[in-house]
């Protein structure tokens, strides 16, 4: 806009500057994480093994960025900074929700669908259930434990869900399900890799563009409706949004309960600000860095490949109790 | 100007507010008064579109709430909650500049960064500007609140409750504050008061509600008055004059 002028530099208080380079930093060592995956220790045939960990990497950044991404969205609209996507439940409703296609369409009729077709079936499905299943939550923002206890009931209900429909199907279709739905970062579905990097690009650049909207609706409901913002509207976009995310994340790699908890507490930590200008790069970056480097480390030999998902879980697991015992949660 | 025009609301099945109307006149200081639970704070929200009309309609500076998109209804008038906690961490600077966020959409501009000083000298805030809101008294956070409120630069502002947990140095400050922002910028300011002295010294208008009912919508003068008080409040209490001005001995 011709003759609004940005004010930030002229006013930016020390911690901005601050807060700015923390953020670079992160992102700093990610790029360099990064390399340190791409280049370190390549042998035998180098163009080979590059596109192949390029490959790899592709996969694992996108995994990062969902997770970071999509857990900041989920703790500012539900206001509450001890819950994720995968705590409420969301990635075993992914599951699920492919188990009812395999189940809809039969084995081979799932097996022979173009991934792409496949993939917006269940992302569809996804979208439609956390709406029906969230919205009446998200309206009226409820108290924490009930969302957890909701969260975890949930995830038990979907799984067994899973379970179920499960043993409906035919053994055949059902190792088709079993290779869908325990995905790793070893076998990474290619097919989805494209889709997936599409779909994570423009669910990021989205999130950053409602990065000041964010920052309203962290401040609650009525301060937000207060301030002009469409509660009801936003709060249904950036749900469909973070079901999205998590859909193409658990679709890749399957699923992944504590990462982008731990990720967004630690970049929190770091950061010292909620500010999502700061806080969604810082995440995301956060993020590749674990993520990567763990799975660069276990390449080196630290650990085998099992190793990744564990620790990190299990770390993040452990920041989530030392979250929910803290005062200073919510 | 607001105009509310035969309003109703309920929770459920227990009426809240039963046939609201009247017309709070374009600039000045009106008290809302009325015991606890009379409906000063849920007519209040419904002024601010923060619950959804029932029945009845609402309009503010013409605009009415129930038909207004949200962002204009946001220049219009600013509220300010009872109780409003600060949900996110943030700096009493950043949470008085969210009262922009109708104009910028987020980004301040220079004009917003300097009316965001304004406001923060205006309520004695700029030595508390770079402190985190959580780690604020009550008092001062309660200030924080109603600078973001006057940062929006709404011709109406509605405060509920206000001065609570203020001292008696601020709560006075705050009155006489709001009191002149209404004169010298001609705001329509409705304020939900308890202390119906406050009222008496810096209100023009007093409006009274009970149970949900409207008792009455006058000049200040003309409802302090022991009949009518007790006929809002439930007992009987003097009213004196002292140096010209009324003063309720409701505590007696
Ligand atoms: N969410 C709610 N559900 C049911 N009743 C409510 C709710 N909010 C307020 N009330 C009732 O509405 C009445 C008016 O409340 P309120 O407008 O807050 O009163 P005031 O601000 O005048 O003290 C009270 O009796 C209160 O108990
Ligand atoms: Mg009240």
């Amino acid at each position: 806009m011709p003759g609004r002028v940005m004010a930030e530099a002229a006013t930016a208080s020390p911690h901005r500057a601050a807060e700015r380079r923390t953020v670079l930093a992160i992102c700093a060592i990610a790029t360099a994480v990064c390399a340190v995956f791409l280049f370190v220790g390549l042998r035998g045939n180098v163009a080979f093994v590059l596109g192949l960990r390029l490959s790899q990497l592709l996969g694992l950044v996108q995994v990062a960025v969902s997770a970071a991404v999509s857990t900041v969205i989920f703790q500012t609209i539900t206001g509450n900074r001890i819950l994720s996507p995968s705590i409420m439940g969301l990635d075993a409703l992914y599951l699920f929700c492919q188990t009812v296609l395999v189940f809809a369409l039969g084995g081979f009729g799932y097996a022979a669908l173009p991934p792409a077709w496949k993939f917006s079936g269940e992302v569809a499905l996804m979208m439609a259930i956390s709406l029906a299943l969230f919205l009446p939550m998200l309206r009226r923002r409820s108290d924490m434990m009930l969302m957890i206890l909701t969260g975890f009931v949930l995830g038990l209900m979907f799984r067994s869900l899973s379970a179920l429909v499960a043993r409906l199907i035919d053994p055949n279709e059902f190792a088709v399900l079993q290779g869908a739905s325990f995905a790793t970062f070893q076998s990474l579905d290619e097919g989805l890799l494209a889709i997936g990097a599409v779909v994570t690009a423009l669910g990021t650049a989205a999130a950053w563009r409602a990065r000041h909207v964010l920052d309203v609706i962290a401040l609650g409901r009525d301060a937000a409706v207060g301030l002009g913002l469409d509660w009801n509207r936003w709060v249904t976009a950036l749900l469909s949004l973070v079901a999205c995310l998590v859909a193409t994340s658990t679709a890749l790699v399957g699923p992944l309960a504590f990462l982008g908890l731990l990720v967004v507490a630690l970049a929190e930590r770091v950061c010292g600000t909620r500010g999502h200008g700061f806080l969604l790069p810082a995440a995301a970056g956060v993020a590749v860095i674990v993520l990567v480097g763990a799975q660069a480390l276990a390449r080196l030999g630290f650990g085998g490949a099992v190793v990744v998902s564990v620790v990190v879980e299990f770390v993040g697991g452990l920041v989530f109790l030392a979250l929910l015992f803290s005062r200073r949660h919510g | 100007m607001i105009e509310i025009e035969g309003v109703s609301f309920s929770h459920g099945r227990a009426p809240i507010l039963s046939d609201i109307s009247l017309t709070i006149p374009a600039g000045g200081v009106t008290a809302l008064v009325g015991p606890n639970g009379a409906g000063k704070s849920t007519l209040l929200a419904l002024m601010a579109r923060l619950l959804p009309l029932q029945a009845g309609s609402i309009a503010i500076a013409g605009r009415s709430v129930a038909a207004t998109p949200g962002r204009e209804m946001a220049r219009t008038v600013a509220i300010l909650r009872q109780d409003p906690g600060v949900s996110s961490r943030l700096r009493v600077r950043e949470l008085v500049g969210f009262g922009r966020f109708p104009h910028s959409r987020g980004r301040l501009t220079a004009e917003d960064e300097r009316l965001v000083d304004e406001a923060l000298e205006r309520f004695d805030l700029t030595g508390l500007a770079h402190r985190f809101a959580d780690t604020l008294s009550g008092g001062q956070r309660q200030r924080a609140m109603i600078a973001m409120a006057y940062c929006q630069g709404c011709q109406t502002m509605l405060l509920d409750e206000p001065l609570n947990n203020l001292d008696m140095f601020y709560a006075r400050d705050l009155m006489r504050t709001l009191r002149m922002v209404a004169d010298s910028q001609n705001k329509t300011i409705v304020v939900v008061l308890h202390d119906i002295n406050h009222a008496a010294a810096h209100a023009d208008r007093i409006v009274a509600l009970r149970d949900g009912r409207l008792v009455v919508n006058d000049v200040t003068a003309r409802v302090l008055t022991p009949e009518t008080l007790q006929a809002i409040f439930g007992y009987r209490m003097e009213v004196a004059t002292v140096g010209g001005l009324p003063v309720v001995l409701h505590h007696r």
